[in-house]
Order: structure tokens, then C-alpha cells, then sequence
């Protein structure tokens, strides 16, 4: 019934991303290793998509592919219907926050992509998201006069002010303290809710995946395969301790072969 | 005590011991502080402080300003094309542990005694360092900043005015004051050899001419001065707020 539904979303919707058949193979000191395998995957227009596997299965390689930054070994991958060839505006990679530019402001980093407008639509912009992402007051600051948290809002800022329609998160909060990893979890959706981009989520976090995604994708460790795909049927604001969330929290729990008891 | 007051107390202490060595060996040729001190009124007097200042700054300016502007380019190439790094730098490497003292002679081979020989000694002197750094701070910029420049649409031109300049600047300004430093200790060097003017002549010929170690010790001084100001000066650049973050606070 689960799988019923899911197909008359993507009916009704356009795709905007397409992973077909996708292998990645790195040589290293004359050994090749072999990172992804046989990855298919689509994603509508809009929807939300974390890709959850444990850490260094493969599964940032694979944002990398889908952002323009690497290379398939084989497979196609397109968005809108074209393949991907390299990085582009349209499409915005946020690392963690280590990806602001120390030495440009809040303001400046916001600007960085806006460079094509003029001053007046720029400012406008800038104003905007300053505000979007709870920055005002720091409009002049530097990164390093900024905390951790700050730093991640400001990159995903200077993502969204060039208006991309897709967005790829490489384990953005990964660095953040517990408190400030839910807040964050919290605004990025209420974003996502108020932009409605189609949204790439990497992450090692079965938590943060069930509580942020419409769609999780379970990888396997390396060479990553995709072992499962949940659908996340709960809507937000999604409460954390009903018994579907749980329920599908335990799901992936189970598939990843870990017990969970501590 | 005051914090500020701190530094100039090893100062007094240095002038101290100095002045009882001093007393106690009244038959040193080495002269007292007070001596020294009148050696640098003896020539701010004759005019000739301010000449061999010049001159010395003004050769150490023109070496500095001219290896600067070829390095830094030619340093930022080779970082950024790594077949020009791996073709260039076996030269560098052999050329680097070569004194710019060493090449003396064939300066004064080339250009004969004279400023041209100075200069091009400072300019040998400055250049390695600096392309070195250069080519270290390009390839110390962080993959991730690179990346989200070609994310946001940059060309290769706008990737390097953009990101690659601000991200090696600190770096550079570091390189650059080291570099000024070598400089300065090359300066002097090359006056004892290749030229009749500056603070580095200044001490040979006061030796020379008679033993008035008073001024070869004014000389030094004056050396060593000089240097500290060109040094804070540079160090002023690295407070400026869009490098701080370079050096790590």
C-alpha cells in the first residue's frame, strides 16, 4: 500500500533528479576500489531526500557526482532531463560550515553568487536572507566572529540567495552541538517548507533522516548499495515520539543491522 | 610593572652589562653605549646618517618591489597548474639552499660595482622565497572554497580573482615580510662588497678607515632598528580583518 502511494506522488509530480545505473570506482597506489554500485534513484520536484548510510560508505562520493564536483566511472545522472556535467548555480552544494568564505562578511558571503545582479537586487536579496536565516545584526561580522551554528545558517543563506531550485547538504550540521543540530533540523525545514527546493541530505543520522525527509535512502557500507528506500508518510511538524515515527526510526534501525539499545 | 614598559627593560639590561664589560676592559677597542650613541649624532651631522639610509632602503625597495612582482605571478602559476609546480620545482629546490651571498661575484661579473649589483643580489635573494610561498598558499587553499567558487557559476578568471586571491593572502603577507627581512640582511651584505654607499659600507669603511668601531656599532645599530620598523609595518597588514582569519585567531 506504502508503495502504491509513493508511485501516485511521483506521478503527480515532476522528476527533477535522475540516478540511473550510477558505479564509482577510485584508484588508489594502483588499487581500485570500488565506492558505489548499481545506484538508481529519482526524485521529484520538491521533495525532500536523505541519504543515509554509515560514514565513509560512499555515500558523500555520490552528492559529489549528482553536485558536478566528480565524475561517474559509469551510469548516468540527470537533473531536468540533462545530464550533469559539472557544477552549476542552479544547483547549490552546502558543506559543513567550513564552506562560508573567512574573509568576506555575513554580507559578502551572502552576496558571493549574486554577482550577475544589480546592486539594488542585491542588497534586496541579501537583506532578505540575512533576515531568513536570523543573522541581522551580523551583517558585517566575519565567519570567524560567528558560531558554529551561525556559520552553517550563513552558508545555507548564501545557497539560497542565488535561488537555486536544488540544494545538496553533505552532513551539514554534522559539527554541530546536539541543541543547536535540532534548532538547525527546525529552520532548514521551515525554509524548505517556505522555498520548496528539492533537497539532497546526506547524512550518518537515522534520527535526523526519519525527522527531516519525505523519502530515506538506506546504503549499505562500501562499496554502497542502496539497500532500501523508507517512505516517510508522517507530516510535519512531525512528532518524535508517535508511534509511526518510532516505528519507521526502528525500521532502518533493523535494516542497518543495529539493535536499539544502548 | 606596565606591560608596555616590559620590552624595553632587556634593552636597559643589555646597555648595562655592555657598560660595565666596558668599564671593566677600559683597553677594549670595542666602544661604550654612550659612544655609539654620539657615533650616530657624528653622522646625522655629516648628513651621511640619512644618505646611507636612503640608500640602503632605496636598493632593498627596488630588489624587494621588483622580485615581488614576477614571484608572486609567476609562485600563483605554478600552485595552481600542477605541471608547472612538478617541471619547476627541482630548479627551485637547487637554486634555493645557494646563499644569495654566492652570487657576489657574478653579480659584479654582470653589472659591475654599483647600485645594479646590489639590487640584483636583493632581488636573488627575495625572489625564491616568495615564489615558494606563493606556490605553498595556492596549494593551501581548501578544496571546499575552490568548489563552492565553481558552484556559484565563477569562470576560471573570476575563480581566481575571487577566491584564490583572498584565500592566499595571508599567507602571503607572511612570506612577504619574512622576505623582507632576508632583504635587508642581503642589503647590507652586498654594500660591503659592490658599492660605496649604504649602512653596510658604513661599517666596513668606519673599520677601515682608522678602527672608529664607534661607528661600525652605529651602523648595526641602525641596521637593526630600521629592520624592526619594516617588520611592524608589515605586521600591521596582518591585522587587517579580512586576513585575520588566516592566521588561526
Amino acid at each position: 500500500m506504502q508503495q502504491a502511494a509513493s508511485t501516485a506522488v511521483e506521478k503527480s509530480t515532476k522528476t527533477k533528479l535522475s540516478i540511473n545505473d550510477v558505479n564509482m570506482t577510485f584508484k588508489r597506489d594502483g588499487n581500485s576500489v570500488n565506492v558505489l554500485e548499481n545506484i538508481d534513484l529519482e526524485a521529484h520536484e520538491g521533495e525532500f531526500v536523505c541519504i543515509l548510510g554509515p560514514s565513509g560508505c560512499g555515500k558523500s562520493t555520490l552528492l559529489n557526482i549528482v553536485g558536478g564536483f566528480l565524475k561517474q566511472t559509469s551510469g548516468a545522472v540527470k537533473i531536468d532531463g540533462e545530464p550533469v556535467t559539472g557544477p552549476d548555480p542552479r544547483r547549490i552544494f552546502v558543506f559543513q560550515e567550513r564552506g562560508v568564505f573567512p574573509w568576506l562578511t555575513v554580507e559578502g558571503n551572502i552576496g558571493f553568487g549574486l554577482f550577475k545582479l544589480s546592486n539594488e537586487e542585491k542588497a534586496r536579496r541579501i537583506a532578505h536572507y540575512v533576515k531568513l536565516v536570523g543573522l541581522a545584526g551580523f551583517e558585517h561580522a566575519y565567519p570567524q566572529e560567528l558560531s558554529g551554528g551561525m556559520k552553517q545558517r550563513l552558508e545555507v543563506a548564501r545557497a539560497l540567495a542565488v535561488n537555486p531550485d536544488m540544494l545538496f547538504l553533505d552532513e551539514p550540521f554534522g559539527a554541530l552541538d546536539s541543541i543547536t543540530r535540532l534548532i538547525m533540523r527546525g529552520e532548514l525545514l521551515r525554509i524548505w517548507e517556505a522555498e520548496r527546493k528539492t533537497i539532497l541530505f546526506v547524512t550518518h543520522d537515522i534520527e535526523e533522516s526519519v525527522q527531516l525527509a519525505d523519502r530515506v535512502i538506506v546504503m549499505s557500507a562500501r562499496p554502497a548499495k542502496i539497500r532500501r528506500i523508507v517512505n516517510i508518510d508522517i507530516p510535519h511538524p512531525r512528532d518524535i515520539s508517535s508511534r509511526r515515527y518510532l516505528e519507521l526510526r526502528d525500521g532502518i534501525f533493523e535494516e542497518i543491522g543495529l539493535a536499539h539499545k544502548v | 610593572m606596565k606591560a608596555r614598559l616590559l620590552p624595553f627593560t632587556s634593552i636597559a639590561l643589555l646597555i648595562t652589562i655592555w657598560q660595565i664589560a666596558v668599564t671593566v676592559n677600559s683597553d677594549s677597542l670595542i666602544p661604550g653605549p654612550w659612544a655609539v650613541v654620539m657615533g650616530i649624532v657624528e653622522l646625522a651631522q655629516k648628513g651621511l646618517l640619512l644618505k646611507y639610509v636612503v640608500a640602503s632602503l632605496f636598493r632593498v625597495t627596488w630588489g624587494y618591489v621588483s622580485a615581488a612582482l614576477l614571484a608572486i605571478p609567476f609562485g600563483l602559476l605554478l600552485g595552481w597548474y600542477q605541471r608547472g609546480e612538478k617541471s619547476f620545482n627541482p630548479l627551485i629546490q637547487i637554486f634555493r639552499p645557494i646563499s644569495p651571498l654566492a652570487w657576489i661575484p657574478i653579480s659584479i661579473l654582470w653589472f659591475g660595482v654599483g647600485d645594479m649589483a646590489a639590487v640584483y643580489l636583493i632581488f636573488l635573494a627575495s625572489f625564491l622565497p616568495m615564489t615558494v610561498t606563493s606556490m605553498n598558499a595556492v596549494r593551501n587553499i581548501a578544496p571546499i572554497h575552490l568548489n563552492a567558487g565553481r558552484n556559484f557559476g565563477l569562470s576560471e578568471l573570476q575563480v581566481i580573482r575571487r577566491v584564490l586571491y583572498p584565500a592566499v593572502m595571508p599567507q602571503l603577507i607572511v612570506g612577504l615580510r619574512i622576505t623582507l627581512g632576508i632583504a635587508w640582511l642581503v642589503v647590507v651584505a652586498a654594500e660591503m662588497i659592490a658599492v660605496n654607499s649604504g649602512l653596510g659600507f658604513l661599517i666596513v669603511d668606519a673599520r677601515n678607515a682608522g678602527n672608529r668601531y664607534d661607528l661600525v656599532i652605529a651602523g648595526m645599530v641602525m641596521i637593526g632598528v630600521i629592520g624592526l620598523m619594516l617588520d611592524t609595518a608589515m605586521r600591521k597588514l596582518e591585522t587587517l580583518k579580512s586576513l585575520r582569519w588566516g592566521y588561526g585567531g
